[in-house]
């Protein structure tokens, strides 16, 4: 190379050929989707867990209105009820199980410090393990309304759009809960277990398998409190009506603000 | 030509009380293999690592190729390469992936095809992070260094972990990475490394930089004394002390130690073909860096 070469080089690389950070965080975007594909948590807890307990309450319940009490399911068919609502505890799993244990994995072991040494921005890691978070749910989102619609006579939501807007807030409230876990927790192992905790807690008091209608008032009163119970309401009312419910929506909207912030001045580098 | 790396009075306090660096100044020329040699724990990490700019110096001041790696670090973007010490990749990463992704951080990257190569670690390309051995870790996160094509590479105890021939390859490959006009700033406890490798050698103890040469200089003001031994019955040896340069004989059994400075060896050869003395097993022992760093710093390396 000449010298002329050289130093045309080297000015274009300080200058507008500097690679964007956009392409960077959809470079590392797919990185972590083909991360979190080689984790067997990932295809146990987004992939497999979701479908399989939708068929034990699809063998329970079938799908009948009122097929095995007037008074539970909210009067549509029991998987009516079960395809939203497992499609919020996907991006629930994905949320406090998968993000935390990477994020403090990342951070304990080193690779953070591997990533700012060669000057990748914080938001670009941190984004980049949401959107392929984000990713991760539609896949899963998907998996387990295709098998709602093959199995048991489904009916179409009733507003798509709102029901991907839905999931689209619940992806946002959850992977910003998961962030913020991934900052306080101090190791990999921490992580994993309070995710896991959060994870069953959330499963059987938010009304996502334990129908509302059969909880004692104690239950009710603690899946207040529970994101999940949002998000659940949410999506089952753009799948089943196709309303949207603005309390749930604003009070996920909060959690993705408050922890998503939170999580941000939080999280160090290694 | 201006110095690639400046560092004036570098100071680096965890906390109140312990002190990493306590006042370090050197400049790192274009083109040179710059060694900073030194026990663990003496600070050499620190330092390096304010200079990458990973962490803020508590006083001084550090520039890298004229820039200040904490307010500039956008400008140093692909122009410096690290092999850090203690990194990790996710486990699940493949060797490929990881050097496309570092290839991808910065324009200008090589092609990562000849890296991967050189470095050995062809037959891994497909092999997950969590897969690799020691040395081939050690080795990806060289390459790894080198992707962006760095003006200036830090290399912290890059052969740490790697087997004694996997280390002369790698030592090999650095001096290649030097003709090819980039600097190297090369952190490292092993005497021989620095020795074969360093056109320049920081001794680094305790936090401060005690002394800076070429390994010949170091040895030659620190401890310019070399040995000529060879085998000899003759009992009687005081002429040997009249040799120019020569301070001291001793005799070690049936071994003889000719202690002394400047052309000591060809000033004994004629001295012992004068006395019509031919022994077979004459040869000069040259002072290491190792006994110059045990004379400056009062303890050993391992240590």
């Amino acid at each position: 190379m000449t010298q002329d070469g050289t130093a045309s080089s080297r000015a274009a690389r300080h200058g507008v050929s500097h690679p964007g950070g956009l392409r960077v965080l959809l470079k590392l975007t797919w990185i972590e989707l083909k991360l979190f594909l080689r984790e067997p948590m990932t295809i146990v807890f987004t992939f497999a867990f979701p479908v399989v307990l939708m068929f034990v309450l699809g063998e329970v319940f079938g799908n009948q209105p009122g097929g095995t009490d007037e008074r539970v399911f909210e009067g549509v068919g029991a998987m009516n009820y079960y395809a939203p609502a497992y499609i919020a505890v996907v991006t629930m799993s994905v949320g406090v199980i998968m993000l935390p244990a990477r994020l403090t994995d990342y951070r304990s072991g080193g690779v953070l410090r591997r990533f700012r040494a060669s000057l990748v921005p914080i938001w670009a890691v941190l984004g980049s393990q949401v959107l392929a978070a984000l990713v991760l749910g539609v896949i899963g989102a998907v998996l387990v309304a295709a098998f709602a619609a093959v199995f048991y006579p489904v009916h179409f939501p009733d507003s798509l759009a709102l029901l991907a807007a839905g999931f689209v807030l619940c992806s946002a409230a959850f992977a910003a809960v998961g962030t913020l876990l991934g900052a306080v927790m101090p190791s990999p192992r921490a992580a994993q277990g309070a995710g896991l905790m959060l994870f069953f807690v959330m499963l059987f008091l938010s009304g996502a398998s334990v129908p509302m209608e059969v909880m004692s008032d104690t239950m009710k009163r603690i899946g207040d409190f529970l994101p999940l119970t949002y998000a659940v309401d949410l999506l089952q009312g753009a799948w089943s009506g196709g309303t949207w419910d603005w309390t749930a929506a604003l009070v996920l909207a909060g959690i993705a603000v408050v922890a998503g912030v939170l999580s941000l001045r939080v999280y160090r580098w290694g | 030509m201006p110095p690639v790396i400046t560092v004036e009075h570098l100071r680096k306090v965890y906390g109140h009380h312990v002190i990493a660096v306590d006042d370090i100044s050197f400049e790192v020329e274009r083109g040179e293999i710059f060694g900073l040699l030194g026990s663990n724990g003496a600070g050499k990490t620190t330092t390096v690592e304010c200079v990458q700019g990973l962490r803020t110096p508590t006083a001084g001041k550090v520039r890298v190729l004229g820039k200040d790696p904490r307010t500039h670090a956008g400008d140093l973007r692909g122009r410096m390469g690290c092999q850090l010490q203690e990194s990790r990749l996710p486990d699940h990463l493949k060797v490929w992936e990881a050097l496309d992704l570092f290839a991808s951080l910065a324009p200008g990257a090589v092609d990562w095809q000849t890296l991967i190569e050189q470095w050995g670690l062809a037959e891994k390309r497909n092999a997950s992070f969590s897969s690799l051995s020691g040395g081939q870790r050690q080795r990806l996160f060289i390459a790894l260094a080198l992707v962006s094509s760095p003006e200036v590479v830090f290399l912290d105890e890059m052969t740490t972990g790697l087997d004694p021939a996997a280390r002369r390859i790698a030592w090999d490959l650095i001096e290649k990475i030097r003709g090819r006009g980039t600097t190297v700033v090369l952190v490292t406890h092993f005497m021989d490394e620095a020795e074969r490798l360093c056109d320049r050698v920081a001794v680094v103890d305790k936090g401060n930089l005690i002394a800076v040469d070429t390994p010949r200089g170091l040895v030659v003001r620190y401890d310019p004394l070399e040995q000529v031994v060879f085998t000899c019955e003759l009992p009687e040896l005081e002429w040997l002390e009249g040799v120019p340069g020569a301070r001291s004989v001793t005799r070690r059994g049936r071994r003889v130690v000719v202690e002394g400075t400047g052309a000591l060896l060809v000033h004994v050869a004629a001295a012992l073909v004068e006395r019509g003395l031919a022994p077979d097993d004459l040869r000069v022992i040259e002072p290491s860096l190792e006994d110059v760093f045990l004379k400056l710093t009062g303890h050993l390396v391992e240590d």
